[in-house]
């Protein structure tokens, strides 16, 4: 196995049963990602990004081949050994934000390290540090119905940075967003991928994303279709 | 953590509030109920004890055999004697003999023709000498409606409604038709005192009350009674004491004496057992109906708010939160409103409990047409049990609710929760 390699994939197949058949979401992949890589997955609805990254986040397991994340096999975890690798190595970000909405930013950020029992001081410096990452300092007791879809975005991304996990995974992180937001939370996201070195994963067909992506792979029901390079890529300010 | 989780109690009211507020109102039922039925069961006891059966009773064998015909060809005799052992072996109790009879009470016009005549049962007491308490124990004075409290030999009480049907009043005078001891008719002249209700239906029927001196001339029972009641100077029944005493009693008599005398404690005696037996029960009773009807409805709830909250737990799975870890929290979350709601409904129990301890509430328009001797009015009784029993069924219920509601999150895998989510 490569040993720089972050993610990889070897024939893998995902089917789930309908009715007395079985619908194929994924057949035979094979994908290798590298530590660093900010690559997308890129591919019409249905064509299988959501399913791959949830097998490649332990939230899924393959039903054939192999899918190695950080050294580990996902199909051969336990429930606690999967729980175990989110805790510890792996950020998830949503199309719908997903935070908790009765708690403050503060405590949404915070959780992830509660789960790490990270004692109460170096909490609140993470979490701070993270806040400040994408410039959400002035809301930190604020409770999430009162702030803009955009800024709930940030907020599930510092939450998502908050412990520097190695990898983290975004699934349409601006289907909600407008082009102003989507622009200023990827900037986020290319910022942190280049100062933390974090990988990371997206599921889109947005074009706002595709064009912060330095690496492209493209499905097409269920099956790799392309996968590419961009040549001459430039950090956006 | 423990913090993070109450702090989203605090500010999700729906996730705490109908939870406290349903454990609150059952811990409060619970507990007032308790301390309800202690007051109650309690003074039914007391009440029978005072009028019936004593704390402790003494009878001939034969007599308690067939205590319900009032045999008094089996009764006490020596009784002076007898009272004063008594007395000097068990001095924690008061100790008063009576004479139960039936008979037929029979009123006279101007002429001396029968004008009118009932039958009745009738109690010999004693009512005259200084020391007697039993005037205090049976609330006579109290009780009386016309006329006025025997003060001399020769006088009765009868009941009010009794006196009423056979037209008799105070200052008249009618003949009691009874029986002796040794089996011959008798005849006895009394004067009517005044006239009583109990306020429970059992004595007012048609009881005529004398002087146990009276009682005895009449029914030629020198030195003898039915009955001596053996009551605690606390006024309150003491089972297990009762019990020590009458079998300390008893051990010291002849089995085959037909005529000797044995002692009874108030839960030897017809009906009474089992009465107390439930009072002590009973708060088991309470609570487990309590539990189980707080708990079906606390599980709905929980079922309610856990479809609410599929989101929260969706993400915290993703977190790397584990399902056992979250379902630990949801436990402890209900610990806390399970406590909560508890002190609530205690203390809420409790004032109510308490406004009802003393006076009550009048009742005794219910409890007309009852055989047994009940209470006139609801009164509570706060006992050190009913600060701590409200949080059985209080903690119980929200825990096995929560449990319960929790166990279809607990079921689902991840990654069905996780697609619910996104849904
Ligand atoms: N649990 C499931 N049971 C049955 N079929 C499923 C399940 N999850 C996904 N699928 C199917 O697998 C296919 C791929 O789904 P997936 O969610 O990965 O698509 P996607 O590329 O993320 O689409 P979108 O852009 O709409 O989010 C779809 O046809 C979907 O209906
Ligand atoms: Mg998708």
């Amino acid at each position: 196995m490569d040993n720089n390699a972050i993610i990889q994939i070897r024939e893998l197949t995902k089917s789930f049963p309908m009715g007395k058949s079985k619908f194929t979401a994924l057949s035979n992949i094979n994908l290798s990602l590298e530590k660093g890589e900010f690559t997308g997955l890129i591919g019409p609805s249905g064509s299988g990004k959501t399913t791959l990254l949830n097998i490649v986040g332990s939230l899924d397991t393959p039903t054939s081949g192999e899918a190695w994340v950080l050294n580990q096999s996902i199909g051969s975890l336990s429930a606690k050994e999967a729980a175990r690798l989110r805790k510890e190595k792996l950020g998830f970000i949503f199309q719908s934000y997903n935070l908790l909405a009765v708690h403050t930013v503060f405590e949404n950020v915070e959780f992830p390290l509660l789960l790490l029992k990270i004692d109460a001081a170096e909490r609140k410096k993470m979490v701070m540090d993270a806040l400040e990452w994408v410039g959400l300092t002035d809301k930190v007791k604020s409770k999430p119905p009162q702030l803009s879809g955009g800024e709930c975005q940030r907020v599930a991304i510092a939450r998502a940075m908050v412990k520097r996990p190695s990898l983290v995974l975004a699934d349409e992180p601006t289907a909600n967003l407008d082009a102003a937001n989507s622009h200023h939370i990827l900037q986020t996201m290319v910022k942190l991928n280049e100062e933390l070195k974090t990988t990371f994963l997206f599921a889109t067909h947005d074009d706002k994303v595709i064009g912060y992506l330095r690496r492209k792979i493209y499905l097409l029901d269920g099956k790799v279709a392309n996968d590419e390079w961009v040549k001459d890529y430039h950090t956006v300010k | 953590m423990i913090r993070f989780l109450i702090k989203g109690l605090y500010y999700d009211k729906s996730r705490s509030r109908l939870p406290i507020i349903v454990v609150a109102i059952g811990v409060m039922l619970a507990v007032f109920l308790n301390a309800y039925i202690t007051g109650f069961m309690g003074e039914t006891v007391e009440l029978n004890a005072r009028f019936a059966n004593g704390h402790v009773k003494v009878m001939t064998k034969a007599y308690a055999e067939n205590e319900s015909q009032l045999p008094n060809d089996l009764a006490l005799t020596e009784v002076t004697a007898l009272k004063k052992e008594l007395s000097e072996r068990f001095p924690e109790l008061d100790w008063a003999a009576r004479i139960q009879f039936g008979g037929l009470v029979d009123v006279p016009d101007e002429n001396g023709e029968t004008l009118s005549q009932g039958p009745t049962t009738g109690m010999g007491i004693d009512l005259l000498s200084s020391e007697s308490m039993e005037i205090e124990r049976l609330n006579i004075r109290e009780s009386i409606v016309r006329g006025r409290m025997v003060q001399q030999p020769g006088e009765a009480l009868l009941a009010e409604e009794f006196s009423r049907k056979l037209g008799v009043n105070p200052g008249d005078e009618f003949t009691l038709i009874s029986t002796t001891m040794h089996g011959s008719m008798s005849l006895y002249n009394f004067k009517l005192a005044g006239t009583l209700s109990f306020g429970n239906e059992a004595m007012d029927r048609g009881s005529i009350i004398v002087d146990i001196e009276d009682a005895r001339t009449a029914l030629d029972m020198d030195d003898a009674a039915g009955i001596l009641l053996g009551i605690f100077d606390t006024g309150f029944y003491d089972d297990e004491r009762a019990l020590e005493i009458a079998y300390t009693f008893n051990a010291g008599m002849d089995d085959e004496d037909e005529y000797a005398p044995v002692m009874k404690s108030l839960t030897q005696q017809s009906g009474m057992g089992q009465l107390v037996e439930v009072t002590e029960k009973w708060s088991v009773y309470i609570i487990a109906i309590f539990i189980v009807a707080m708990a079906l409805v606390l599980w709905n709830a929980g079922l309610l708010g856990g479809l609410r909250r599929y989101g929260e737990f969706g993400v915290r799975l993703a977190m790397g939160e584990e399902k056992d870890h979250l379902y630990r929290t949801l436990i402890y979350e209900s610990v806390f409103i399970g406590l909560t709601g508890s002190i609530i409904g205690t203390a809420l129990g409790l004032f109510a409990a308490s406004l009802l301890q003393g006076d009550g509430i009048d009742i005794t328009g219910m409890m007309e047409g009852s055989a047994m001797l009940y209470p006139s009015a609801i009164r509570t009784r706060i006992t050190p049990t009913d600060y701590y029993i409200g949080f059985i069924p209080g903690l119980l219920s929200t825990i096995v609710g929560t449990m319960l509601a929790g166990l279809g999150i607990y079921k689902r895998k991840t990654s069905q929760l996780f697609k619910e989510l996104e849904a």
